[in-house]
């Protein structure tokens, strides 16, 4: 005993670098999400396209939905806009953007040059939405399950690669749930 | 000697020039000095989303931006300070409080210092207490007087 503990200051030291060498691997930029497990709050506003046309949350309900925070400033969003692209072709999730703080006619021109990935863009140009949502940039994507319950908020681009990792498993996931019926 | 004091007025200014683009520059108007006390004492209490090293009142990014106009008309709607932490806390997380509320996540961050504290007074107060060792076994052993003659002896 009194020689084993001799070696308690070697362990001490030994479990502290484990520790902080886990850290240096975390993102310090990850915050979870206090939206996730809510439902998705209450908005009624424009679609970018079309002024005249309002719509609501329930606008969103029934399917596994994603929302997508994009904006003409964000560069980050011009990078990810091919991948949305091809997101937007598998059926079983539909696509929806969020056109956070931004001009209706740039990001009118936006979608025309780049190709419209969304089935519609909610125009929230003074960022009332993303204020709910908790947005604190762009992009921003949220998932959303087939009850209007928010299951996941990824701040950042979505490239192949962070669509295999962060979101597949979920999507897939919300499939199973509700074929289930759950 | 001019040249060196042209420099260092150079230098003056574009400092004092950094210092005045540094901070935020919207204008607020309140009705009363209470709620401007209030409305600085929250955008220092609550942290930038983006600049997660920055309070509200710091921060230049347009979040931090929005974030002062929604305190702003949270406080003109006449909104108590615990009902506008919620409404940041429900959109933002726990993250955007500064000083985080005591909560089973927190416990650690409250109150793990004190318990630190706690063991190192306990260690201390065991280690000084503990029973001097016996001065009898600390003698030592007639074998052992012997062998240290002869070594004295023979030196």
């Amino acid at each position: 005993m009194g020689k084993l503990i001799r070696f308690l200051p070697l362990v001490l030291v030994i479990a502290l670098g484990v520790v902080l060498y886990r850290g240096l691997s975390l993102n310090p930029q990850d915050m979870p999400s206090a939206l996730v497990g809510k439902t998705m709050p209450a908005f009624a506003l424009q679609t970018l396209n079309n002024s005249d046309k309002v719509v609501t949350q329930s606008d969103l309900l029934g399917d596994i939905v994603l929302v997508n925070v994009w904006a003409t400033w964000c560069p980050t969003c011009k990078y990810e806009h091919p991948y949305l692209v091809d997101i937007a072709k598998d059926p079983q999730v539909k696509l929806y953007g969020l056109n956070y703080k931004d001009e209706r006619g740039a990001a009118q021109k936006w979608l025309q040059n780049y190709e419209d990935p969304y089935m519609f863009s909610i125009f929230d140009e003074e960022g009332t939405l993303g204020l709910d949502l908790g947005v604190y940039g762009a992009p921003e994507t949220f998932v959303i399950d087939h009850h209007g319950i928010i299951r996941k908020r990824f701040a950042g681009a979505i490239d192949t690669r962070v669509w295999r990792r962060e979101f597949e498993p979920l999507i897939a996931q919300l499939i199973e749930e509700k074929k289930q019926g759950k | 000697m001019r040249l060196f004091s042209i420099f260092i007025l150079t230098l003056v200014f574009a400092f004092s020039a950094n210092i005045a683009t540094a901070s935020p520059v919207e204008t607020y108007e309140f009705n009363d000095e209470v709620t401007k006390i209030r409305f600085q004492a929250l955008s220092k209490e609550l942290r930038c989303p983006k600049c997660q090293n920055q309070n509200l009142a710091d921060s230049n990014s347009p979040i931090a931006a929005d974030l002062r106009k929604e305190l702003y008309e949270l406080l003109q709607q006449g909104k108590a300070d615990s009902e506008i932490v919620d409404f940041m806390v429900n959109r933002y997380g726990e993250f955007v409080l500064y000083r985080p509320r005591v909560s089973e996540l927190t416990y650690v961050l409250w109150f793990g210092p004190a318990v630190l504290i706690l063991l190192g007074v306990i260690v201390v107060i065991v280690i000084v207490r503990r029973k001097p060792v016996d001065k009898k076994t600390l003698a030592l052993s007639s074998e052992q007087q012997e062998k240290l003659k002869n070594l004295t002896n023979g030196k």
